[in-house]
Protein backbone atom coordinates (compact mmCIF):
# COMPACT_ATOMS: atom_id res chain seq x y z
CA UNK A 1 0.00 0.00 0.00
CA UNK A 2 1.07 3.60 -0.50
CA UNK A 3 1.59 5.48 2.71
CA UNK A 4 0.66 9.11 3.24
CA UNK A 5 2.97 11.33 5.26
CA UNK A 6 1.07 10.95 8.54
CA UNK A 7 1.09 7.14 8.27
CA UNK A 8 4.83 7.21 7.69
CA UNK A 9 5.40 9.51 10.64
CA UNK A 10 3.24 7.41 12.95
CA UNK A 11 5.00 4.21 11.90
CA UNK A 12 8.52 5.61 12.21
CA UNK A 13 7.86 7.30 15.50
CA UNK A 14 5.55 4.98 17.41
CA UNK A 15 6.62 1.42 16.64
CA UNK A 16 9.05 1.36 19.51
CA UNK A 17 7.13 3.25 22.11
CA UNK A 18 3.99 5.28 22.52
CA UNK A 19 2.79 7.39 25.43
CA UNK A 20 1.37 5.39 28.31
CA UNK A 21 -1.42 7.74 29.37
CA UNK A 22 -5.19 8.04 29.32
CA UNK A 23 -5.28 9.77 25.91
CA UNK A 24 -2.33 8.43 23.93
CA UNK A 25 -3.63 9.39 20.47
CA UNK A 26 -4.10 12.97 21.58
CA UNK A 27 -0.54 13.12 22.81
CA UNK A 28 0.75 11.57 19.59
CA UNK A 29 -1.20 14.17 17.62
CA UNK A 30 0.34 16.98 19.65
CA UNK A 31 3.84 15.70 18.96
CA UNK A 32 3.16 15.38 15.23
CA UNK A 33 1.33 18.70 15.03
CA UNK A 34 -2.05 17.45 13.88
CA UNK A 35 -5.45 16.67 15.36
CA UNK A 36 -6.29 13.62 17.45
CA UNK A 37 -9.08 12.73 15.01
CA UNK A 38 -6.54 12.60 12.16
CA UNK A 39 -4.28 10.24 14.10
CA UNK A 40 -7.20 7.98 14.92
CA UNK A 41 -8.52 7.98 11.36
CA UNK A 42 -5.04 7.18 10.08
CA UNK A 43 -4.61 4.27 12.52
CA UNK A 44 -8.03 2.94 11.52
CA UNK A 45 -7.06 3.12 7.84
CA UNK A 46 -3.83 1.24 8.53
CA UNK A 47 -5.71 -1.37 10.54
CA UNK A 48 -8.30 -1.80 7.79
CA UNK A 49 -5.59 -2.18 5.16
CA UNK A 50 -4.01 -4.89 7.28
CA UNK A 51 -0.81 -2.88 7.70
CA UNK A 52 -1.34 -2.43 11.43
CA UNK A 53 -1.74 -5.72 13.29
CA UNK A 54 -2.57 -4.10 16.59
CA UNK A 55 -1.66 -1.30 18.99
CA UNK A 56 -0.14 -1.95 22.39
CA UNK A 57 2.47 -4.08 24.09
CA UNK A 58 4.64 -6.75 22.55
CA UNK A 59 5.18 -9.13 25.43
CA UNK A 60 8.62 -10.25 26.49
CA UNK A 61 8.06 -13.96 26.10
CA UNK A 62 10.70 -15.01 28.60
CA UNK A 63 8.71 -13.07 31.21
CA UNK A 64 5.19 -13.50 29.85
CA UNK A 65 5.23 -17.27 29.41
CA UNK A 66 6.83 -19.77 27.06
CA UNK A 67 7.39 -19.74 23.33
CA UNK A 68 9.12 -21.78 20.68
CA UNK A 69 9.78 -21.86 16.97
CA UNK A 70 8.58 -25.11 15.42
CA UNK A 71 8.93 -26.57 11.95
CA UNK A 72 7.36 -29.41 10.03
CA UNK A 73 8.50 -31.17 6.87
CA UNK A 74 5.17 -31.55 5.09
CA UNK A 75 4.66 -33.42 1.79
CA UNK A 76 3.73 -30.69 -0.71
CA UNK A 77 0.30 -32.09 -1.50
CA UNK A 78 -0.62 -31.84 2.20
CA UNK A 79 0.91 -28.44 2.91
CA UNK A 80 -2.31 -26.40 2.75
CA UNK A 81 -4.24 -28.81 4.92
CA UNK A 82 -1.53 -29.11 7.58
CA UNK A 83 -0.92 -25.34 7.55
CA UNK A 84 -4.57 -24.69 8.29
CA UNK A 85 -4.56 -27.30 11.03
CA UNK A 86 -1.58 -25.53 12.64
CA UNK A 87 -3.15 -22.06 12.28
CA UNK A 88 -6.27 -23.18 14.12
CA UNK A 89 -4.43 -23.08 17.43
CA UNK A 90 -4.79 -19.70 19.13
CA UNK A 91 -1.29 -20.41 20.52
CA UNK A 92 0.15 -20.16 17.00
CA UNK A 93 0.88 -16.54 16.14
CA UNK A 94 3.10 -16.82 13.07
CA UNK A 95 2.78 -19.57 10.52
CA UNK A 96 4.75 -19.40 7.29
CA UNK A 97 5.56 -21.65 4.38
CA UNK A 98 9.29 -21.51 3.65
CA UNK A 99 11.52 -22.94 0.95
CA UNK A 100 13.21 -25.89 2.60
CA UNK A 101 12.69 -29.57 3.35
CA UNK A 102 11.23 -28.20 6.60
CA UNK A 103 8.65 -26.13 4.78
CA UNK A 104 6.19 -25.03 7.48
CA UNK A 105 7.48 -22.76 10.27
CA UNK A 106 5.39 -21.48 13.14
CA UNK A 107 5.77 -19.76 16.49
CA UNK A 108 3.92 -21.14 19.49
CA UNK A 109 3.28 -19.12 22.63
CA UNK A 110 1.59 -20.18 25.84
CA UNK A 111 1.48 -19.76 29.59
CA UNK A 112 4.19 -22.38 30.16
CA UNK A 113 6.47 -24.83 28.40
CA UNK A 114 4.36 -27.92 29.14
CA UNK A 115 1.41 -26.36 27.34
CA UNK A 116 3.54 -26.01 24.18
CA UNK A 117 4.78 -29.58 24.39
CA UNK A 118 1.19 -30.81 24.56
CA UNK A 119 0.36 -28.97 21.36
CA UNK A 120 3.45 -30.31 19.57
CA UNK A 121 2.52 -33.86 20.63
CA UNK A 122 -1.04 -33.34 19.50
CA UNK A 123 0.12 -32.07 16.11
CA UNK A 124 2.39 -35.06 15.69
CA UNK A 125 -0.43 -37.43 16.50
CA UNK A 126 -2.80 -35.64 14.10
CA UNK A 127 -0.44 -35.26 11.17
CA UNK A 128 2.01 -38.12 11.62
CA UNK A 129 4.79 -35.53 11.25
CA UNK A 130 7.34 -34.86 13.98
CA UNK A 131 7.84 -31.12 14.60
CA UNK A 132 11.26 -29.62 15.21
CA UNK A 133 11.08 -27.76 18.53
CA UNK A 134 13.54 -24.86 18.60
CA UNK A 135 13.02 -22.64 21.66
CA UNK A 136 15.16 -19.52 21.89
CA UNK A 137 18.34 -19.97 23.95
CA UNK A 138 19.88 -16.52 23.64
CA UNK A 139 18.59 -13.31 22.06
CA UNK A 140 21.25 -11.16 20.42
CA UNK A 141 18.70 -8.87 18.85
CA UNK A 142 14.99 -8.73 19.59
CA UNK A 143 13.86 -5.49 18.01
CA UNK A 144 10.74 -6.25 16.00
CA UNK A 145 10.30 -2.80 14.54
CA UNK A 146 11.62 -1.91 11.14
CA UNK A 147 12.39 1.22 9.23
CA UNK A 148 10.40 2.30 6.18
CA UNK A 149 13.07 4.54 4.81
CA UNK A 150 16.29 2.57 5.02
CA UNK A 151 15.17 -0.08 2.54
CA UNK A 152 15.92 0.34 -1.13
CA UNK B 1 -3.27 5.61 46.39
CA UNK B 2 -4.85 3.57 43.60
CA UNK B 3 -6.17 0.08 44.41
CA UNK B 4 -4.24 -2.57 42.48
CA UNK B 5 -6.15 -4.87 40.12
CA UNK B 6 -7.10 -8.25 41.51
CA UNK B 7 -5.65 -11.41 39.99
CA UNK B 8 -8.56 -12.12 37.67
CA UNK B 9 -8.61 -8.55 36.40
CA UNK B 10 -4.89 -8.79 35.68
CA UNK B 11 -5.38 -11.92 33.59
CA UNK B 12 -8.29 -10.32 31.77
CA UNK B 13 -6.24 -7.22 31.09
CA UNK B 14 -3.39 -9.34 29.67
CA UNK B 15 -5.85 -10.96 27.30
CA UNK B 16 -7.28 -7.64 26.19
CA UNK B 17 -3.79 -6.26 25.57
CA UNK B 18 -2.78 -9.25 23.47
CA UNK B 19 -5.61 -8.29 21.15
CA UNK B 20 -4.62 -4.63 21.09
CA UNK B 21 -5.79 -1.22 22.24
CA UNK B 22 -8.96 0.09 20.62
CA UNK B 23 -8.74 3.26 18.53
CA UNK B 24 -10.92 5.45 20.72
CA UNK B 25 -9.93 8.68 22.49
CA UNK B 26 -9.53 6.95 25.88
CA UNK B 27 -8.51 3.36 25.09
CA UNK B 28 -7.62 2.45 28.68
CA UNK B 29 -11.08 3.51 29.84
CA UNK B 30 -12.50 1.03 27.34
CA UNK B 31 -10.26 -1.76 28.66
CA UNK B 32 -11.06 -0.81 32.26
CA UNK B 33 -14.74 -1.11 31.54
CA UNK B 34 -14.28 -4.57 30.02
CA UNK B 35 -12.47 -5.89 33.08
CA UNK B 36 -14.60 -4.08 35.66
CA UNK B 37 -11.97 -1.62 36.86
CA UNK B 38 -11.15 2.10 36.79
CA UNK B 39 -8.80 3.43 34.12
CA UNK B 40 -6.37 4.67 36.79
CA UNK B 41 -5.99 1.09 37.97
CA UNK B 42 -5.34 -0.09 34.42
CA UNK B 43 -2.75 2.61 33.76
CA UNK B 44 -1.03 1.92 37.05
CA UNK B 45 -0.84 -1.77 36.15
CA UNK B 46 0.55 -0.94 32.70
CA UNK B 47 3.19 1.25 34.30
CA UNK B 48 4.16 -1.55 36.66
CA UNK B 49 4.36 -4.18 33.94
CA UNK B 50 6.46 -1.81 31.88
CA UNK B 51 8.87 -1.34 34.80
CA UNK B 52 8.98 -5.08 35.49
CA UNK B 53 10.01 -5.78 31.91
CA UNK B 54 6.92 -7.70 30.87
CA UNK B 55 6.76 -5.63 27.68
CA UNK B 56 9.38 -5.59 24.98
CA UNK B 57 7.83 -2.42 23.67
CA UNK B 58 4.46 -0.69 23.62
CA UNK B 59 3.52 0.80 20.29
CA UNK B 60 2.27 0.13 16.78
CA UNK B 61 2.71 -3.49 15.74
CA UNK B 62 2.94 -3.64 11.96
CA UNK B 63 2.30 -6.26 9.37
CA UNK B 64 5.36 -5.98 7.15
CA UNK B 65 3.74 -7.90 4.29
CA UNK B 66 0.87 -5.46 3.96
CA UNK B 67 3.42 -2.64 3.89
CA UNK B 68 5.16 -4.14 0.89
CA UNK B 69 7.94 -5.94 2.75
CA UNK B 70 7.07 -9.23 1.11
CA UNK B 71 10.57 -10.68 0.94
CA UNK B 72 11.09 -12.28 4.32
CA UNK B 73 14.22 -14.34 4.79
CA UNK B 74 15.26 -16.48 7.70
CA UNK B 75 19.02 -16.88 7.66
CA UNK B 76 20.22 -19.92 9.59
CA UNK B 77 23.86 -20.62 10.35
CA UNK B 78 25.79 -23.51 11.81
CA UNK B 79 28.18 -21.74 14.16
CA UNK B 80 30.70 -23.52 16.41
CA UNK B 81 29.20 -23.44 19.92
CA UNK B 82 32.22 -21.67 21.36
CA UNK B 83 31.76 -18.76 18.93
CA UNK B 84 28.00 -18.40 18.88
CA UNK B 85 27.80 -15.57 21.44
CA UNK B 86 30.45 -13.53 19.69
CA UNK B 87 29.06 -14.09 16.19
CA UNK B 88 25.45 -13.66 17.37
CA UNK B 89 26.27 -10.32 18.94
CA UNK B 90 28.06 -9.16 15.77
CA UNK B 91 25.26 -10.23 13.43
CA UNK B 92 22.68 -8.74 15.78
CA UNK B 93 24.31 -5.35 15.22
CA UNK B 94 24.51 -5.68 11.44
CA UNK B 95 22.19 -3.50 9.34
CA UNK B 96 18.63 -4.75 8.80
CA UNK B 97 19.04 -7.90 10.89
CA UNK B 98 15.71 -7.62 12.73
CA UNK B 99 16.04 -10.62 14.98
CA UNK B 100 19.04 -12.71 15.94
CA UNK B 101 18.54 -15.73 18.19
CA UNK B 102 20.49 -18.77 19.25
CA UNK B 103 18.37 -21.92 19.13
CA UNK B 104 19.25 -25.58 19.79
CA UNK B 105 20.45 -27.93 17.06
CA UNK B 106 18.42 -31.11 16.56
CA UNK B 107 20.96 -33.49 15.10
CA UNK B 108 20.86 -35.22 12.72
CA UNK B 109 17.73 -33.46 11.47
CA UNK B 110 18.71 -29.86 12.02
CA UNK B 111 22.27 -28.55 12.31
CA UNK B 112 21.75 -24.77 12.46
CA UNK B 113 22.01 -22.93 15.78
CA UNK B 114 21.88 -19.22 14.87
CA UNK B 115 18.79 -17.59 13.34
CA UNK B 116 18.40 -14.11 11.81
CA UNK B 117 15.43 -12.44 10.15
CA UNK B 118 15.69 -9.91 7.34
CA UNK B 119 12.79 -8.18 5.60
CA UNK B 120 12.79 -6.32 2.33
CA UNK B 121 10.74 -5.51 -0.71
CA UNK B 122 12.51 -7.79 -3.17
CA UNK B 123 13.94 -11.21 -2.81
CA UNK B 124 17.10 -10.67 -4.86
CA UNK B 125 17.88 -7.51 -2.95
CA UNK B 126 17.43 -9.24 0.42
CA UNK B 127 19.61 -12.18 -0.65
CA UNK B 128 22.32 -9.81 -1.89
CA UNK B 129 22.18 -7.79 1.31
CA UNK B 130 22.60 -10.89 3.46
CA UNK B 131 25.48 -12.08 1.30
CA UNK B 132 27.15 -8.71 1.69
CA UNK B 133 26.71 -8.78 5.48
CA UNK B 134 28.17 -12.28 5.72
CA UNK B 135 31.14 -11.31 3.57
CA UNK B 136 31.76 -8.15 5.49
CA UNK B 137 31.69 -10.10 8.75
CA UNK B 138 33.87 -12.81 7.19
CA UNK B 139 31.23 -15.43 7.91
CA UNK B 140 30.42 -16.63 4.38
CA UNK B 141 32.39 -19.82 4.91
CA UNK B 142 30.13 -20.99 7.74
CA UNK B 143 27.48 -23.49 6.65
CA UNK B 144 24.34 -21.40 6.23
CA UNK B 145 21.04 -21.39 4.44
CA UNK B 146 18.42 -18.81 3.46
CA UNK B 147 14.78 -19.77 3.93
CA UNK B 148 12.50 -17.32 2.15
CA UNK B 149 8.85 -17.38 3.11
CA UNK B 150 6.51 -18.23 0.27
CA UNK B 151 3.25 -17.73 2.10
CA UNK B 152 2.01 -16.35 5.43
CA UNK B 153 -0.82 -18.47 6.77
CA UNK B 154 -1.11 -16.56 10.02
CA UNK B 155 0.45 -13.52 11.63
CA UNK B 156 -0.71 -12.06 14.92
CA UNK B 157 0.56 -11.32 18.42
CA UNK B 158 1.48 -13.94 21.03
CA UNK B 159 -1.20 -15.38 23.29
CA UNK B 160 0.59 -15.93 26.58
CA UNK B 161 -2.24 -15.41 29.02
CA UNK B 162 -3.96 -18.56 30.31
CA UNK B 163 -7.38 -19.49 28.89
CA UNK B 164 -10.06 -16.82 29.23
CA UNK B 165 -11.99 -16.31 32.42
CA UNK B 166 -15.75 -15.77 32.47
CA UNK B 167 -15.51 -12.01 32.21
CA UNK B 168 -13.78 -11.95 28.86
CA UNK B 169 -14.70 -15.17 27.21
CA UNK B 170 -15.42 -13.86 23.74
CA UNK B 171 -12.39 -11.64 23.16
Amino acid sequence: MDLDLLSQQLIERYQHGMPLCAEPYREMAQVLGCREAEVMACLQRLELAGALSRIGPVFEHTRAGASTLAALAVPLERLEQVAHRVSQYPEVNHNYAREHHYNLWFVLTGPHRQHLEQILDELEKDTGLRPLDLPMLTAYRIDLGFSLGAHP
Amino acid sequence: MITPLNHEQMLDLRQCLERGLPVVPRPYDALAERIGAHHDQVLQQMQQWQEQGLFRRVGLVLNHRALGFVANAMLVLDVPDALVDEIGARLGRAPRINLCYQRPRRLPLWRYNLFCMVHGREREEVAAHIQAVLEQQQLSDLPHHLLFSTRAYKQCGGRFAPPPSQVWAHG
